[in-house]
């Protein structure tokens, strides 16, 4: 009779364990995504993982450290810098269109903004800038908004990604939509981005190494050895749906902004390594 | 903006010369997106001088990277010298940069 | 209707270019195309083959030897930019060159260097597939090489 008490007591407390709700949502994604990656490459530095395919490959390391003996994004750099130093036709500066003057804050990108509901990079943040302005908006993916933004990476190089998800319904939804952009299989090769960033890091695909998912954007905008000039994220997503063989979205689509807002949420904690060069 | 840049050390009697060089360096092989050959359009000199000697000369063909690097050393320099490089592509077009050594 | 003979077609363009080679006339068909810079051993860089670059740029015979090392990547992350190191154990170092002998002109780069130079030089260069990669020393008026060998391959990202 006793047993069976102590039996049946066991059960119950065993039924509500198991009852208790696993932790959800981004936090505890981001804490699971993380742990897969440290788990998976247990000597890389925490801190490394902004360095993509040379955080996770020693020969791909040492090339990528003798070209940043000088790294060829320099001439982006000034010229962003140049184009920071000089006034709008109305007198005003970029630096008045963001917390600190700009500086040191692009680890907080990409933005909710509760006014219009949508997820806001930091090269949409510079256009809706120079438009408040009078300034024609620039084109993403290279040129001047790559500069700009090197200047702008550059100052915050070092600081570990901090991006926001504010108590907002719509904040959660661009979230959970970018989280199920970066595992859904699409084109014509039906591959994901985790299919290469996530179940591939550290592999090769053919002569490249893939770059682990987790502090991928860390490193933008980038000088591509391949592209021999500067590319913003922007550059990066659309080449690389057409690469995967998948229809590619404009610049700064409501698709590309959410998955850049889930990647960058994943990467919290994570030193930006930007502007960086890469193959 | 100059197109060449310059970072020079120097340890002792000996300068570190790291230059950077803002240019396209078209082979010649390869199409644009049209199909089109893209005009071979490379540096074929640079020469660095210091105190009015040349101290360096790079001989470039097409096989060069785009915005080429190049590190090399020299002695007899010290710190707070200057330090130039001019170059030269194939189409005639020039440019001068200078450095100081630190 | 008669088809025009392609054959026939070409023969009198050639005809015709020959006459205005002759004349002169065939630079104005031409883009202007200014001369090299000065000094630049245009013959060493349009030869094909390693022994035509030698000859062109020294006229010597290439030595092996352990006292220049050549660094380059096992396998180079992009055949576009791929570093590459030179330096010397030898006194006397007056030129290197660097040859890559896959790419459709095998003289890369090559370098004077004054009385003040170190015998050591870094650049970055594009290589078109595997490949050896050779590094001329003259010193003394002799040659001496070493070489190294880069994997190049296509990037998996399909670009």
């Amino acid at each position: 009779m006793m047993i069976r008490r102590l039996l049946t007591a066991a059960f119950a407390v065993a039924c509500l364990a198991a009852a208790a709700p696993e932790p959800s949502g981004p936090k505890a994604d981001q804490a699971a995504f993380q742990a897969y990656f440290f788990d998976k490459f247990p000597d890389v530095k925490h801190e490394d993982f902004g360095n993509g395919p040379y955080a996770v490959n020693a020969k791909m390391r040492k090339q990528w450290q003798e070209i940043m003996e000088f790294p060829p994004y320099d001439f982006a750099l000034d010229e962003g810098k140049t184009a920071w130093e000089t006034p709008f036709a109305n007198g005003h500066h970029y630096a008045d269109c963001f917390d600190n003057g700009g500086i040191g804050i692009r680890q907080t990108y990409p933005r909710f903004d509760a006014k219009t509901g949508q997820i806001v990079t930091l090269d949409g943040a510079i256009n809706a800038c120079r438009v408040q302005n009078g300034e024609k908006p620039l084109a993403y993916q290279t040129g001047m908004m790559a500069s700009i933004t090197a200047f702008m990476a550059e100052s915050s190089r070092g600081k570990p990604f901090a991006i926001e998800i504010p108590n907002d319904p719509r904040a959660l939804a661009a979230y959970e939509k970018g989280k199920e952009f970066f595992y859904s299989r699409k084109g014509q090769l039906g591959f994901a981005c985790a299919s290469c960033h996530v179940t591939g890091a550290g592999q090769r695909l053919r002569g490249d190494i893939l770059a682990p998912a987790l502090g991928i954007l860390a490193a933008m905008p980038i000088y591509r050895s391949d592209w021999g000039s500067m590319g913003t994220t922007d550059r990066r997503f659309i080449s690389c749906s057409s690469q995967t063989r998948a229809l590619p979205y404009p610049a700064q689509d409501e698709s590309y902004r959410d998955v850049e807002y889930f990647l960058a949420y994943m990467s919290n904690g994570i030193p930006i390594t930007g502007p960086g060069t890469r193959p | 903006m100059p197109t060449i840049r310059m970072k020079a050390i120097s340890s002792g009697d000996t300068t570190e010369v790291q230059a950077l060089v803002q240019h396209p360096m078209d082979s010649g092989f390869v199409k644009d997106a049209s199909g089109a050959l893209i005009p071979a359009h490379h540096i074929e000199t640079v020469i660095f001088e210091h105190n009015g000697k040349t101290v360096f000369t790079a001989l470039w063909g097409p096989a060069v990277s785009k915005d080429p690097y190049l590190k090399f050393s020299f002695k007899g320099a010290a710190k707070g010298d200057t330090l130039s490089a001019t170059w030269i592509d194939n189409m005639g077009k020039s440019d001068t940069g200078t450095g100081k050594i630190a | 209707m008669s088809l025009e003979n392609p054959a026939s077609k070409e023969a009198t363009r050639r005809t015709a270019l020959r006459l205005l080679a002759a004349l002169g006339l065939y630079g104005i068909a031409m883009p202007a195309r200014a001369a090299d810079a000065p000094g630049w051993p245009d013959k060493a860089f349009k030869a094909k083959s390693q022994d035509d670059v030698l000859a062109a740029l020294y006229g010597g015979k290439l030595e092996m030897s352990d006292k220049v090392s050549i660094e380059t990547p096992e396998i180079a992350e992009n055949g576009a930019v791929v570093p590459v190191s030179v330096s010397s154990k030898l006194t006397g170092v007056t030129s290197i060159s660097i040859l890559v002998p896959e790419n459709p002109f095998a003289l890369a780069a090559s370098y004077k260097l004054s009385d003040a130079s170190l015998p050591m030089v870094a650049c970055r260069l594009k290589m078109a597939k595997t490949t050896k990669v050779i590094a001329i020393v003259e010193a003394g008026g002799k040659l001496y090489g070493a070489s190294s060998d880069v994997k190049v391959t296509l990037g998996g990202c399909g670009g």
